[in-house]
Protein backbone atom coordinates (compact mmCIF):
# COMPACT_ATOMS: atom_id res chain seq x y z
CA UNK A 1 0.00 0.00 0.00
CA UNK A 2 1.03 3.63 0.10
CA UNK A 3 3.93 4.35 2.06
CA UNK A 4 5.28 7.58 3.58
CA UNK A 5 8.30 9.57 2.09
CA UNK A 6 11.06 11.91 3.43
CA UNK A 7 14.02 13.11 2.28
CA UNK A 8 16.09 14.72 4.35
CA UNK A 9 19.56 17.10 4.42
CA UNK A 10 19.69 16.38 0.56
CA UNK A 11 22.56 17.44 -1.31
CA UNK A 12 23.68 16.19 -4.36
CA UNK A 13 27.03 17.44 -6.45
CA UNK A 14 28.14 16.92 -9.69
CA UNK A 15 31.81 16.73 -11.17
CA UNK A 16 32.27 18.89 -14.16
CA UNK A 17 35.54 20.21 -16.22
CA UNK A 18 35.06 23.28 -14.58
CA UNK A 19 35.05 21.66 -10.81
CA UNK A 20 32.63 20.70 -8.45
CA UNK A 21 28.62 21.82 -9.34
CA UNK A 22 26.43 22.17 -6.00
CA UNK A 23 23.34 20.77 -8.10
CA UNK A 24 21.19 20.49 -4.87
CA UNK A 25 21.69 22.23 -1.39
CA UNK A 26 20.02 20.53 1.66
CA UNK A 27 17.07 19.79 0.87
CA UNK A 28 13.87 18.42 2.90
CA UNK A 29 10.82 16.89 1.70
CA UNK A 30 8.24 14.82 3.26
CA UNK A 31 4.98 13.16 2.08
CA UNK A 32 2.73 11.65 4.21
CA UNK A 33 1.58 8.33 3.01
CA UNK A 34 -1.38 8.89 -0.27
CA UNK A 35 -0.56 12.42 -0.65
CA UNK A 36 0.21 14.19 -3.43
CA UNK A 37 3.37 16.52 -3.48
CA UNK A 38 4.20 18.92 -6.30
CA UNK A 39 8.15 19.99 -6.40
CA UNK A 40 8.33 23.48 -8.58
CA UNK A 41 10.92 25.05 -9.81
CA UNK A 42 12.66 26.40 -12.58
CA UNK A 43 14.92 24.43 -14.68
CA UNK A 44 18.73 23.34 -12.82
CA UNK A 45 16.51 23.32 -9.34
CA UNK A 46 17.77 20.01 -9.35
CA UNK A 47 14.28 18.69 -9.82
CA UNK A 48 14.86 15.57 -11.70
CA UNK A 49 18.22 14.91 -9.39
CA UNK A 50 15.38 14.63 -6.44
CA UNK A 51 13.38 12.23 -8.24
CA UNK A 52 15.92 10.42 -9.43
CA UNK A 53 17.29 9.92 -5.85
CA UNK A 54 13.89 8.72 -5.05
CA UNK A 55 13.83 6.33 -7.41
CA UNK A 56 16.59 5.01 -6.28
CA UNK A 57 18.27 5.42 -9.84
CA UNK A 58 20.80 8.00 -8.75
CA UNK A 59 22.42 7.03 -4.91
CA UNK A 60 25.66 9.07 -5.28
CA UNK A 61 24.01 12.24 -2.68
CA UNK A 62 24.15 13.15 0.84
CA UNK A 63 21.53 13.16 2.98
CA UNK A 64 18.97 9.91 3.41
CA UNK A 65 15.83 8.88 1.31
CA UNK A 66 13.41 6.89 2.91
CA UNK A 67 10.29 5.74 1.47
CA UNK A 68 8.12 4.09 4.08
CA UNK A 69 10.83 4.12 6.84
CA UNK A 70 13.27 2.26 4.89
CA UNK A 71 16.49 4.16 2.96
CA UNK A 72 16.13 3.89 -0.59
CA UNK A 73 19.05 1.73 -1.65
CA UNK A 74 18.33 1.47 -5.58
CA UNK A 75 15.78 1.16 -8.10
CA UNK A 76 12.68 -0.92 -6.67
CA UNK A 77 8.95 -1.70 -8.39
CA UNK A 78 7.53 -0.49 -5.21
CA UNK A 79 8.03 2.71 -6.82
CA UNK A 80 6.68 3.59 -10.00
CA UNK A 81 8.09 6.70 -12.03
CA UNK A 82 6.98 8.00 -15.42
CA UNK A 83 9.69 9.87 -17.24
CA UNK A 84 9.01 12.94 -19.73
CA UNK A 85 9.32 10.75 -22.29
CA UNK A 86 6.96 7.99 -22.37
CA UNK A 87 10.02 5.36 -22.39
CA UNK A 88 7.75 2.23 -24.00
CA UNK A 89 9.27 -0.30 -25.48
CA UNK A 90 8.77 0.40 -29.32
CA UNK A 91 8.71 -3.56 -30.02
CA UNK A 92 6.09 -4.22 -27.77
CA UNK A 93 2.43 -3.44 -28.03
CA UNK A 94 0.26 -1.17 -25.21
CA UNK A 95 -0.66 -4.10 -23.77
CA UNK A 96 2.84 -5.73 -23.57
CA UNK A 97 4.26 -2.47 -21.98
CA UNK A 98 1.69 -1.83 -19.27
CA UNK A 99 2.60 -5.64 -18.58
CA UNK A 100 6.36 -5.03 -18.51
CA UNK A 101 6.90 -4.54 -14.86
CA UNK A 102 4.50 -7.33 -14.03
CA UNK A 103 6.06 -10.22 -12.33
CA UNK A 104 3.83 -12.86 -14.12
CA UNK A 105 1.92 -12.13 -16.78
CA UNK A 106 -1.49 -11.18 -15.95
CA UNK A 107 -3.86 -10.31 -18.56
CA UNK A 108 -6.64 -9.10 -16.17
CA UNK A 109 -4.31 -6.40 -14.23
CA UNK A 110 -3.31 -5.19 -17.42
CA UNK A 111 -7.05 -4.95 -18.94
CA UNK A 112 -7.89 -2.86 -15.59
CA UNK A 113 -5.46 -0.45 -16.38
CA UNK A 114 -6.07 0.01 -19.81
CA UNK A 115 -9.47 1.13 -18.61
CA UNK A 116 -8.16 3.11 -15.80
CA UNK A 117 -6.26 5.28 -18.12
CA UNK A 118 -9.02 4.90 -21.03
CA UNK A 119 -6.77 3.20 -23.68
CA UNK A 120 -8.93 0.73 -24.59
CA UNK A 121 -9.21 -0.46 -28.00
CA UNK A 122 -5.45 0.44 -28.14
CA UNK A 123 -4.05 -2.41 -26.59
CA UNK A 124 -2.68 -3.80 -29.75
CA UNK A 125 -1.36 -0.74 -30.82
CA UNK A 126 2.49 -0.57 -30.82
CA UNK A 127 3.70 2.56 -29.31
CA UNK A 128 4.53 4.84 -32.61
CA UNK A 129 1.26 4.93 -33.60
CA UNK A 130 -0.20 6.75 -30.58
CA UNK A 131 -0.26 9.90 -30.57
CA UNK A 132 1.91 11.71 -27.23
CA UNK A 133 -0.78 11.54 -24.90
CA UNK A 134 -1.82 7.86 -25.53
CA UNK A 135 1.61 7.51 -25.06
CA UNK A 136 2.23 9.04 -21.48
CA UNK A 137 -1.45 7.43 -20.32
CA UNK A 138 0.48 4.03 -21.32
CA UNK A 139 3.44 4.98 -19.50
CA UNK A 140 1.22 5.91 -16.15
CA UNK A 141 -0.85 2.50 -16.49
CA UNK A 142 2.83 0.65 -16.42
CA UNK A 143 4.19 2.69 -13.67
CA UNK A 144 0.95 1.98 -11.74
CA UNK A 145 0.81 -1.81 -12.90
CA UNK A 146 2.79 -4.00 -9.81
CA UNK A 147 1.09 -1.25 -7.38
CA UNK A 148 3.82 0.94 -6.03
CA UNK A 149 3.70 2.57 -2.63
CA UNK A 150 5.09 5.60 -4.51
CA UNK A 151 4.53 6.95 -7.92
CA UNK A 152 7.00 9.85 -9.37
CA UNK A 153 6.42 11.96 -11.95
CA UNK A 154 9.18 13.82 -13.63
CA UNK A 155 7.48 16.76 -15.79
CA UNK A 156 5.31 14.09 -17.40
CA UNK A 157 3.20 16.41 -19.11
CA UNK A 158 5.63 18.98 -20.06
CA UNK A 159 6.02 17.75 -24.05
CA UNK A 160 1.89 17.62 -24.45
CA UNK A 161 -0.11 20.00 -25.99
CA UNK A 162 -2.29 22.41 -23.45
CA UNK A 163 -5.30 21.04 -24.01
CA UNK A 164 -4.35 17.28 -23.76
CA UNK A 165 -1.93 18.48 -20.83
CA UNK A 166 -5.22 19.44 -18.65
CA UNK A 167 -7.04 16.57 -19.50
CA UNK A 168 -4.52 14.45 -18.48
CA UNK A 169 -3.97 16.68 -15.16
CA UNK A 170 -7.48 15.98 -14.33
CA UNK A 171 -7.08 12.06 -15.34
CA UNK A 172 -4.27 11.85 -13.37
CA UNK A 173 -6.01 13.26 -10.20
CA UNK A 174 -9.05 10.78 -10.47
CA UNK A 175 -6.05 8.33 -10.73
CA UNK A 176 -4.28 9.07 -7.50
CA UNK A 177 -7.74 9.65 -5.96
CA UNK A 178 -8.82 5.99 -6.92
CA UNK A 179 -5.65 4.56 -5.61
CA UNK A 180 -4.56 6.23 -3.17
CA UNK A 181 -0.71 6.08 -4.38
CA UNK A 182 1.62 8.65 -2.65
CA UNK A 183 2.75 10.66 -5.36
CA UNK A 184 5.47 13.14 -6.11
CA UNK A 185 5.22 15.03 -9.19
CA UNK A 186 7.97 17.34 -10.53
CA UNK A 187 7.12 20.22 -12.59
CA UNK A 188 7.79 23.70 -13.75
CA UNK A 189 4.10 24.69 -14.43
CA UNK A 190 2.13 26.27 -11.53
CA UNK A 191 -1.13 25.67 -12.88
CA UNK A 192 -0.34 22.14 -12.91
CA UNK A 193 1.37 21.62 -9.18
CA UNK A 194 -1.87 24.45 -7.87
CA UNK A 195 -4.65 22.25 -9.84
CA UNK A 196 -3.38 18.79 -8.32
CA UNK A 197 -1.23 18.84 -5.15
CA UNK A 198 -1.95 18.42 -1.69
CA UNK A 199 1.60 20.51 -0.99
CA UNK A 200 3.78 22.36 -2.89
CA UNK A 201 7.56 22.54 -2.39
CA UNK A 202 8.79 25.41 -4.14
CA UNK A 203 12.69 24.91 -4.99
CA UNK A 204 15.13 27.46 -5.54
CA UNK A 205 17.31 27.75 -8.86
CA UNK A 206 21.50 26.80 -8.58
CA UNK A 207 21.71 25.00 -6.00
CA UNK A 208 18.49 23.60 -5.69
CA UNK A 209 17.42 24.77 -2.03
CA UNK A 210 13.69 24.79 -0.50
CA UNK A 211 12.31 28.12 -1.11
CA UNK A 212 8.84 27.77 0.40
CA UNK A 213 6.30 24.98 1.22
CA UNK A 214 2.84 25.41 0.38
CA UNK A 215 0.05 23.55 1.56
CA UNK A 216 -3.51 23.64 -0.70
CA UNK A 217 -6.96 22.59 1.08
CA UNK A 218 -8.76 23.05 -2.16
CA UNK A 219 -11.27 20.23 -2.87
CA UNK A 220 -10.93 18.29 -6.02
CA UNK A 221 -11.50 18.70 -8.77
CA UNK A 222 -10.23 22.67 -8.66
CA UNK A 223 -11.49 25.32 -10.64
CA UNK A 224 -8.68 26.80 -12.31
CA UNK A 225 -10.65 29.91 -12.84
CA UNK A 226 -11.51 30.27 -9.59
CA UNK A 227 -10.62 32.93 -6.47
CA UNK A 228 -8.78 30.88 -4.52
CA UNK A 229 -6.75 29.27 -7.07
CA UNK A 230 -5.68 32.09 -8.99
CA UNK A 231 -4.88 33.57 -5.02
CA UNK A 232 -2.10 30.54 -5.09
CA UNK A 233 -1.11 30.37 -8.45
CA UNK A 234 -0.12 34.30 -7.41
CA UNK A 235 1.34 32.94 -4.59
CA UNK A 236 3.81 30.51 -6.42
CA UNK A 237 4.23 33.30 -9.61
CA UNK A 238 5.10 35.69 -6.39
CA UNK A 239 7.58 32.95 -5.16
CA UNK A 240 9.45 33.06 -8.19
CA UNK A 241 9.67 37.16 -8.81
CA UNK A 242 7.67 36.27 -11.70
CA UNK A 243 4.83 39.31 -10.44
CA UNK A 244 5.57 43.05 -11.09
CA UNK A 245 2.59 44.51 -9.89
CA UNK A 246 1.96 46.26 -6.17
CA UNK A 247 -1.29 43.87 -5.37
CA UNK A 248 -1.10 42.21 -2.01
CA UNK A 249 0.49 38.57 -2.15
CA UNK A 250 -0.56 35.81 0.48
CA UNK A 251 2.54 33.88 1.70
CA UNK A 252 2.39 31.19 3.70
CA UNK A 253 6.37 31.04 4.32
CA UNK B 1 -4.62 -1.60 -4.91
CA UNK B 2 -7.25 -2.39 -7.24
CA UNK B 3 -9.26 -0.01 -9.05
CA UNK B 4 -13.45 -0.31 -8.38
CA UNK B 5 -14.92 -0.88 -11.90
CA UNK B 6 -17.05 2.07 -11.52
CA UNK B 7 -13.56 4.43 -11.48
CA UNK B 8 -11.96 2.54 -14.12
CA UNK B 9 -14.79 3.00 -16.71
CA UNK B 10 -14.40 6.16 -18.78
CA UNK B 11 -16.57 8.50 -17.07
CA UNK B 12 -16.56 12.24 -17.68
CA UNK B 13 -16.54 12.09 -22.03
CA UNK B 14 -13.99 14.32 -21.95
CA UNK B 15 -11.33 10.86 -21.53
CA UNK B 16 -10.87 8.28 -24.29
CA UNK B 17 -8.23 8.52 -26.72
CA UNK B 18 -10.88 8.29 -29.89
CA UNK B 19 -11.19 11.97 -29.50
CA UNK B 20 -7.57 12.23 -29.64
CA UNK B 21 -6.04 10.56 -33.02
CA UNK B 22 -7.93 8.35 -35.36
CA UNK B 23 -7.50 4.21 -34.76
CA UNK B 24 -3.74 3.44 -35.64
CA UNK B 25 -2.82 3.29 -39.40
CA UNK B 26 -1.61 0.07 -41.38
CA UNK B 27 1.88 0.14 -40.94
CA UNK B 28 3.27 -0.12 -44.28
CA UNK B 29 1.66 -0.45 -47.79
CA UNK B 30 2.48 -3.59 -49.54
CA UNK B 31 4.00 -3.31 -53.33
CA UNK B 32 1.83 -3.01 -55.57
CA UNK B 33 2.01 -5.93 -58.26
CA UNK B 34 2.50 -3.65 -61.31
CA UNK B 35 5.53 -2.19 -59.61
CA UNK B 36 6.89 -5.46 -58.87
CA UNK B 37 6.46 -6.21 -63.08
CA UNK B 38 7.92 -3.02 -63.87
CA UNK B 39 11.03 -3.92 -62.22
CA UNK B 40 11.34 -6.89 -64.58
CA UNK B 41 11.02 -4.49 -68.17
CA UNK B 42 14.85 -3.96 -68.36
CA UNK B 43 15.98 -7.48 -67.60
CA UNK B 44 13.59 -8.90 -70.20
CA UNK B 45 14.61 -6.28 -72.54
CA UNK B 46 18.40 -7.16 -72.14
CA UNK B 47 17.50 -11.06 -72.71
CA UNK B 48 15.61 -9.97 -76.25
CA UNK B 49 18.87 -7.91 -77.15
CA UNK B 50 21.23 -10.94 -75.80
CA UNK B 51 19.15 -13.59 -77.69
CA UNK B 52 19.15 -11.06 -81.05
CA UNK B 53 23.10 -10.63 -80.83
CA UNK B 54 23.75 -14.46 -80.28
CA UNK B 55 21.47 -15.76 -83.17
CA UNK B 56 22.27 -13.10 -85.72
CA UNK B 57 25.84 -13.74 -85.17
CA UNK B 58 26.90 -10.49 -84.51
CA UNK B 59 28.13 -12.08 -81.05
CA UNK B 60 30.36 -15.13 -81.11
CA UNK B 61 28.11 -18.24 -80.37
CA UNK B 62 31.14 -19.66 -78.49
CA UNK B 63 31.76 -17.13 -76.11
CA UNK B 64 28.30 -15.51 -75.62
CA UNK B 65 25.89 -18.40 -76.57
CA UNK B 66 22.38 -17.42 -76.70
CA UNK B 67 19.80 -17.22 -73.35
CA UNK B 68 17.83 -20.30 -74.94
CA UNK B 69 20.94 -22.74 -74.82
CA UNK B 70 21.89 -21.36 -71.51
CA UNK B 71 18.23 -22.53 -70.16
CA UNK B 72 18.69 -25.85 -72.06
CA UNK B 73 21.93 -26.25 -70.39
CA UNK B 74 19.93 -25.34 -66.98
CA UNK B 75 17.39 -27.61 -67.84
CA UNK B 76 19.45 -30.79 -68.88
CA UNK B 77 21.33 -29.92 -65.64
CA UNK B 78 18.19 -30.35 -63.65
CA UNK B 79 16.81 -33.67 -65.02
CA UNK B 80 20.04 -34.91 -64.76
CA UNK B 81 20.48 -34.32 -61.49
CA UNK B 82 24.07 -32.30 -61.50
CA UNK B 83 22.29 -29.67 -60.95
CA UNK B 84 20.63 -30.49 -57.20
CA UNK B 85 24.11 -32.15 -56.40
CA UNK B 86 25.98 -28.77 -57.04
CA UNK B 87 23.49 -26.52 -55.02
CA UNK B 88 23.46 -29.07 -52.46
CA UNK B 89 27.07 -29.52 -52.08
CA UNK B 90 27.20 -25.50 -52.16
CA UNK B 91 24.33 -24.53 -49.60
CA UNK B 92 25.93 -27.08 -47.06
CA UNK B 93 28.96 -25.27 -47.09
CA UNK B 94 27.43 -21.86 -47.32
CA UNK B 95 25.00 -22.66 -44.27
CA UNK B 96 27.50 -24.14 -42.16
CA UNK B 97 29.99 -22.02 -42.97
CA UNK B 98 27.55 -19.03 -42.03
CA UNK B 99 25.95 -20.53 -39.24
CA UNK B 100 29.91 -21.12 -37.35
CA UNK B 101 31.03 -17.77 -38.63
CA UNK B 102 27.78 -16.30 -37.67
CA UNK B 103 27.02 -17.63 -34.54
CA UNK B 104 31.10 -16.77 -33.36
CA UNK B 105 30.57 -12.97 -34.74
CA UNK B 106 27.08 -12.42 -32.85
CA UNK B 107 28.57 -14.39 -29.65
CA UNK B 108 31.79 -12.02 -29.88
CA UNK B 109 29.85 -8.82 -30.40
CA UNK B 110 27.61 -9.16 -27.80
CA UNK B 111 30.56 -9.84 -25.51
CA UNK B 112 32.58 -7.12 -26.32
CA UNK B 113 29.50 -4.81 -26.69
CA UNK B 114 28.33 -5.81 -23.49
CA UNK B 115 31.43 -5.14 -21.16
CA UNK B 116 33.82 -2.72 -21.61
CA UNK B 117 36.45 -5.11 -20.07
CA UNK B 118 36.00 -7.61 -22.86
CA UNK B 119 35.95 -4.71 -25.67
CA UNK B 120 39.30 -3.42 -24.37
CA UNK B 121 40.70 -7.45 -24.59
CA UNK B 122 38.77 -8.18 -27.86
CA UNK B 123 38.08 -5.62 -30.21
CA UNK B 124 41.48 -3.93 -31.43
CA UNK B 125 42.65 -7.78 -32.46
CA UNK B 126 39.26 -8.17 -34.30
CA UNK B 127 39.58 -4.62 -36.04
CA UNK B 128 43.32 -5.50 -36.82
CA UNK B 129 42.18 -8.91 -38.31
CA UNK B 130 39.43 -7.31 -40.16
CA UNK B 131 41.54 -5.45 -42.29
CA UNK B 132 43.10 -8.84 -43.75
CA UNK B 133 41.45 -9.34 -46.59
CA UNK B 134 40.06 -12.95 -45.78
CA UNK B 135 39.59 -14.01 -49.43
CA UNK B 136 43.60 -13.48 -49.59
CA UNK B 137 43.98 -16.03 -46.78
CA UNK B 138 42.49 -18.55 -49.64
CA UNK B 139 46.05 -20.07 -50.34
CA UNK B 140 47.05 -20.32 -46.49
CA UNK B 141 43.63 -22.09 -45.75
CA UNK B 142 44.45 -24.83 -48.40
CA UNK B 143 47.87 -25.04 -47.26
CA UNK B 144 47.01 -25.48 -43.49
CA UNK B 145 43.64 -27.53 -43.39
CA UNK B 146 44.12 -29.26 -47.25
CA UNK B 147 41.62 -29.75 -50.00
CA UNK B 148 38.77 -31.22 -48.20
CA UNK B 149 35.69 -29.11 -46.90
CA UNK B 150 37.51 -27.34 -44.15
CA UNK B 151 39.22 -24.75 -45.59
CA UNK B 152 36.32 -23.81 -47.61
CA UNK B 153 33.72 -23.82 -44.76
CA UNK B 154 36.61 -21.26 -42.93
CA UNK B 155 36.57 -19.11 -45.46
CA UNK B 156 33.09 -18.87 -45.86
CA UNK B 157 33.01 -18.46 -42.03
CA UNK B 158 35.29 -15.87 -41.28
CA UNK B 159 33.21 -13.66 -44.43
CA UNK B 160 30.45 -14.16 -42.34
CA UNK B 161 32.00 -13.50 -38.77
CA UNK B 162 32.90 -9.72 -39.08
CA UNK B 163 29.73 -8.28 -40.75
CA UNK B 164 27.97 -10.03 -37.14
CA UNK B 165 30.43 -9.01 -35.14
CA UNK B 166 30.40 -5.44 -36.17
CA UNK B 167 26.81 -4.91 -36.47
CA UNK B 168 26.09 -7.01 -33.16
CA UNK B 169 28.82 -4.75 -30.95
CA UNK B 170 27.05 -1.63 -33.00
CA UNK B 171 23.27 -2.78 -32.34
CA UNK B 172 24.04 -3.31 -28.44
CA UNK B 173 26.06 -0.12 -28.51
CA UNK B 174 23.27 2.10 -29.71
CA UNK B 175 20.31 0.86 -27.64
CA UNK B 176 18.56 3.75 -25.86
CA UNK B 177 19.85 4.51 -22.75
CA UNK B 178 16.93 5.25 -21.25
CA UNK B 179 15.15 2.12 -21.98
CA UNK B 180 18.23 0.66 -19.94
CA UNK B 181 16.86 2.36 -17.20
CA UNK B 182 12.70 1.13 -17.70
CA UNK B 183 14.63 -2.20 -17.28
CA UNK B 184 16.04 -1.07 -14.22
CA UNK B 185 13.45 0.58 -12.94
CA UNK B 186 11.21 -2.50 -13.14
CA UNK B 187 14.37 -4.43 -11.19
CA UNK B 188 15.18 -6.72 -13.53
CA UNK B 189 18.35 -8.74 -13.82
CA UNK B 190 20.65 -8.96 -16.25
CA UNK B 191 19.76 -11.82 -17.93
CA UNK B 192 16.35 -10.47 -18.32
CA UNK B 193 17.59 -7.01 -19.04
CA UNK B 194 19.52 -8.73 -22.03
CA UNK B 195 16.67 -10.81 -23.28
CA UNK B 196 13.69 -8.35 -22.68
CA UNK B 197 15.20 -4.78 -23.78
CA UNK B 198 18.99 -5.28 -25.28
CA UNK B 199 18.31 -8.38 -27.60
CA UNK B 200 15.04 -6.94 -29.05
CA UNK B 201 16.40 -3.36 -29.60
CA UNK B 202 19.95 -4.82 -31.14
CA UNK B 203 18.03 -7.04 -33.59
CA UNK B 204 17.05 -4.40 -36.82
CA UNK B 205 21.10 -3.68 -36.73
CA UNK B 206 21.80 -7.61 -36.31
CA UNK B 207 19.77 -8.66 -39.21
CA UNK B 208 21.04 -6.19 -41.19
CA UNK B 209 24.24 -7.81 -40.30
CA UNK B 210 22.60 -10.98 -40.95
CA UNK B 211 21.78 -10.07 -44.74
CA UNK B 212 25.35 -8.25 -45.04
CA UNK B 213 26.59 -11.67 -43.93
CA UNK B 214 24.70 -14.23 -45.88
CA UNK B 215 25.73 -12.08 -49.24
CA UNK B 216 29.74 -12.27 -48.20
CA UNK B 217 29.17 -15.68 -47.30
CA UNK B 218 27.98 -16.34 -50.63
CA UNK B 219 30.67 -14.30 -52.63
CA UNK B 220 33.28 -16.56 -50.04
CA UNK B 221 31.36 -19.60 -51.34
CA UNK B 222 32.48 -18.90 -54.62
CA UNK B 223 36.00 -17.88 -54.21
CA UNK B 224 36.46 -20.95 -52.05
CA UNK B 225 35.00 -23.50 -54.99
CA UNK B 226 36.74 -22.01 -57.67
CA UNK B 227 39.89 -22.51 -55.90
CA UNK B 228 39.49 -26.60 -55.87
CA UNK B 229 36.60 -28.45 -55.15
CA UNK B 230 34.92 -31.96 -56.60
CA UNK B 231 31.36 -30.61 -56.36
CA UNK B 232 29.00 -27.14 -55.88
CA UNK B 233 28.26 -24.82 -58.19
CA UNK B 234 31.40 -23.72 -58.01
CA UNK B 235 33.41 -26.32 -59.25
CA UNK B 236 30.53 -26.42 -61.83
CA UNK B 237 31.69 -22.48 -63.12
CA UNK B 238 35.27 -24.18 -63.18
CA UNK B 239 34.25 -27.41 -65.40
CA UNK B 240 32.84 -24.95 -67.60
CA UNK B 241 35.49 -22.28 -67.94
CA UNK B 242 37.73 -25.52 -68.73
CA UNK B 243 35.79 -27.26 -71.53
CA UNK B 244 35.35 -23.88 -72.87
CA UNK B 245 31.34 -24.17 -72.17
CA UNK B 246 30.28 -20.82 -71.92
CA UNK B 247 26.79 -21.72 -71.56
CA UNK B 248 27.78 -23.41 -68.18
CA UNK B 249 29.54 -20.66 -66.76
CA UNK B 250 26.12 -18.40 -67.42
CA UNK B 251 24.38 -21.12 -65.92
CA UNK B 252 26.18 -21.48 -63.26
CA UNK B 253 26.02 -17.25 -62.67
CA UNK B 254 22.37 -17.39 -63.22
CA UNK B 255 21.62 -19.97 -60.60
CA UNK B 256 24.26 -18.53 -58.11
CA UNK B 257 22.34 -15.24 -58.24
CA UNK B 258 18.52 -16.53 -58.27
CA UNK B 259 19.70 -18.40 -55.17
CA UNK B 260 21.54 -15.38 -53.48
CA UNK B 261 17.94 -13.46 -54.31
CA UNK B 262 15.91 -15.77 -52.59
CA UNK B 263 17.68 -16.33 -49.78
CA UNK B 264 17.84 -11.92 -49.74
CA UNK B 265 13.45 -12.35 -49.80
CA UNK B 266 13.62 -15.13 -47.65
CA UNK B 267 15.47 -12.77 -44.86
CA UNK B 268 13.89 -9.73 -45.76
CA UNK B 269 10.38 -11.24 -45.00
CA UNK B 270 11.71 -12.25 -41.56
CA UNK B 271 12.96 -8.73 -41.47
CA UNK B 272 9.81 -7.41 -41.88
CA UNK B 273 7.91 -9.78 -39.71
CA UNK B 274 10.20 -9.48 -36.60
CA UNK B 275 10.54 -5.44 -37.01
CA UNK B 276 7.05 -4.81 -37.71
CA UNK B 277 6.82 -2.21 -34.91
CA UNK B 278 9.46 -0.11 -36.46
CA UNK B 279 8.05 3.04 -37.72
CA UNK B 280 10.94 3.46 -39.86
CA UNK B 281 10.87 5.37 -43.20
CA UNK B 282 9.95 3.19 -46.36
CA UNK B 283 11.21 5.15 -49.05
CA UNK B 284 8.76 7.29 -50.70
Amino acid sequence: MSASLSVTGFSREFTTPDGPLLAVSDVDISARPGEFVALVGPSGCGKSTLLRAIAGLDLEHTGSVRVGGEEVSGPSIARGIVFQEPRLLPWLTVAENIGFGLRRRDPARVAELVRLVGLEGFEGAHPHQLSGGMAQRAAIARALAPAPEVLLLDEPFGALDAFTRIRLQEELQSIWADQGVTTVLITHDIDEAVALAQKVVVLSARPGRVAQVLPIDLPYPRDRAGEAFLGLRRTLLAAFDLIHDPAPVRTTR
Amino acid sequence: MTAPAELAAPDTGVRGPARETSPPPRPRKRPAGARRLAGLALPTILLAVWQAASVSGWADPVLLPPPTTVFVTLWQATVDGTLIGHLWASGFRWVTGFLIGGALGVLLGSLTGLSRRAETLLDTTVQMLRTVPFMGLTPLLILWLGLNEAPKITLIALGSFFPLYLNTFAGIRNVDRKLIEVGKVFELNDAALLRRVIIPAALPEVLTGVRYALGVAWLALVIAELMGATSGLGFWLAQGREFVRVDIVLASLLVFSVAGKVVDIIVRHLERHLLSWRDAYAGS
